[in-house]
């Protein structure tokens, strides 16, 4: 990691809702992330960035509780999810929202039946007060009068908006993006960034951001995580990142392609896996 | 070594995949019975939807296959039985072999083609669009969300189906009997009826209910164990459907040998 490490939110006095700390997650022999640890404070976005492959779904998932993590621990909301029960599990999942990439509407339901979905199996409301609550969620994302429509008749952007109103259904203290702009256009992309703002300031929810897009993750973000092969390059500020001299920081942040291979020993040893030797 | 080696895998890959089945199955039932005791609106509706898919749609096939397998039999039957002049027991066999047997079997082969196969697809769909993992993040079970109305609708609907399918073979054989057989409709009632006993129905109804638990298990745990990608939700539903005929006929076979030796 590099100097922007102090902008961690270590030695703050405002308690984290999220700390991770030494976490490590592997899919059977390889290991993703690589000893990840940082904090997230009530109220603040976080745009974890980072590369394709460079872990940040993985670690948005074991943030979540789909992935177990190999070793470490993760705290949310005060409960270690690495000690956690599947009853305390379905606990906490009620306090968070979770928009995927795809959206992850249910095919075979309404969008109003999709945001109607978490209140009907978790609270007690009577049908006429969720019907109102979903009309309610679906104008905060802008669709108003999308209740029977199938998510199949939805655009791209309109799918993400419709993810977004079921992940708030419950009222959530935090939400998780995975890529809101991926596969998007621009409008539409910032169509959602303005959203995620919206929703910041009139909830002051804490939202957590995977994704790659720099433009929409400097709009958003109070605080950016960049990730490289599994572990942290930089933890700042938008300013900071953009001030830092790490050259992953800055490759990523100039766009800069990886050097070509233009030896032909180096481009063996990539085709046999061996590690390269320092050349004299 | 390698050849015994390779038995000795492929029986602990079966035997997993079978207590995969039985865990699977268990869960499902498990989620039915608190669906059933909490009452829950949701779960009754995603039944009924998947009870009305699983069996209503099946029935005009499942009406023709079954009428035409009633007809074949009694012509196999008369083949012999003509030559003993004994065509009078066509009503018999076609009665005994449709109820015990093929009522039960060409039902499950149907049901595993329009739903098993269907059962695989929508699942395999599902997790390959983040579905089963934003119902994982939301709280709810996918067992209890997506397996349990599939295997209530079935276990309701396949004895049913099966009766039905009972009723149509013996009209199959009914025509041939009232055709060529010098039988009229109502004497080949009467055969058919004399010809079956409580149990053989029963039978048939058992063994119903056992394929409509080894479809729906195999149908949802090929379809939750589909990879990333198109492909591997058609390889899911290929794979349910294999598997599907090769335990039911296992499972059909147990269940003979069991009437046989000691029930019925």
């Amino acid at each position: 990691m590099d100097e922007l490490n102090s902008a961690d939110t270590l030695g703050s006095a405002q308690a984290p809702v999220v700390s991770i700390r030494n976490l490590h997650v592997s899919y059977g022999q390889r290991e993703i992330l690589h000893g990840i640890s940082f904090d997230v404070l009530a109220g603040e976005t976080v745009v974890i960035l980072g590369g394709s492959g460079s872990g940040k779904s993985t670690l948005l998932r074991t943030l979540v509780g789909l992935e177990r993590p190999t070793s470490g621990d993760v705290i949310l909301r005060g409960r270690n999810l690495c000690a956690m029960t599947d009853q305390e599990w379905r606990e906490l999942r009620q306090h968070i929202g979770i928009s995927f990439q795809s959206g992850a509407l249910f095919g075979s339901m309404s969008v109003g039946e999709n945001v109607a979905l978490p209140l009907l199996e978790h609270t007690q409301l009577d049908p006429a007060t969720i019907e109102i609550m979903v009309r309610l969620k679906l104008n905060e994302v802008g669709l108003n009068g999308y209740e029977d429509y199938m998510p199949a008749q939805l655009s791209g952007g309109m799918k993400k908006r419709a993810a977004v109103a079921r992940a708030m259904a419950m009222d959530p203290e935090i939400l998780f993006f995975d890529e809101p702009s991926a596969g998007l256009d621009p409008i539409i992309a910032a169509g959602i960034d303005q959203l995620l703002l919206k929703l910041k300031e009139a909830f002051g929810i804490t939202i957590i951001v995977v994704t790659h897009e720099l433009a929409s993750a400097f709009l958003i973000a109070d605080r950016m995580v960049l990730l490289d092969k599994g572990r942290i390059v930089a933890v700042g500020t938008t300013a900071e990142l953009q001030a830092s001299t790490h050259p992953r920081v800055r490759q990523f942040l100039d766009r800069v392609a990886e050097p070509e291979i233009s030896q032909e020993i180096d481009y063996l040893q990539m085709l046999t896996g061996e590690v390269p030797r320092p050349r004299q | 070594m390698p050849f015994t080696e390779n038995i000795g895998a492929a029986t602990l890959d079966g035997l997993a995949y079978v207590g995969g089945l039985a865990k699977l199955g268990a869960s499902a039932a498990r989620a039915v019975v608190l669906d059933i005791l909490e009452r829950r609106r949701l779960a009754y509706g995603r039944a009924m939807h998947q009870a009305m898919v699983v069996g209503i749609g099946s029935l005009p096939i499942l009406s023709l296959i079954t009428f035409f397998i009633g007809t074949i039999l009694a012509l196999q039957s008369a083949y012999e039985l003509r030559k003993f002049g004994a065509m009078q027991f066509v009503a018999d066999a076609v009665a005994i072999s449709v109820s015990r047997e093929l009522g039960p079997l060409i039902t499950a082969i149907l049901v595993i083609g329009r739903s098993g196969s269907s059962f695989a697809a929508e699942l395999g769909t599902m997790k390959v669009n983040e579905e089963i993992d934003a119902l994982e993040t939301m709280a709810l079970d996918p067992v209890r969300f997506l397996v349990a109305p599939k295997l209530l609708s079935m276990l309701l609907m396949m004895p049913c189906l099966t009766i039905w399918a009972d009723f149509m073979g013996v009209v199959g054989g009914a025509v041939f009997g009232i055709a060529a057989a010098d039988f009229t409709f109502k004497t080949y009632v009467v055969a058919t009826l004399n010809a079956l006993v409580l149990r053989d129905i029963l039978t048939g109804l058992i063994k119903s209910l056992m394929f409509g638990l080894v479809i729906t298990t195999v149908g949802c745990q090929e379809g939750l164990r589909t990879g990333l990608g198109a492909e591997e939700v058609g390889r899911s539903t290929t794979s349910a459907v294999v598997k599907s005929i090769f335990l039911v006929i296992m499972v059909d076979l147990v269940f003979t040998t069991m009437f046989y030796l000691g029930i019925g």
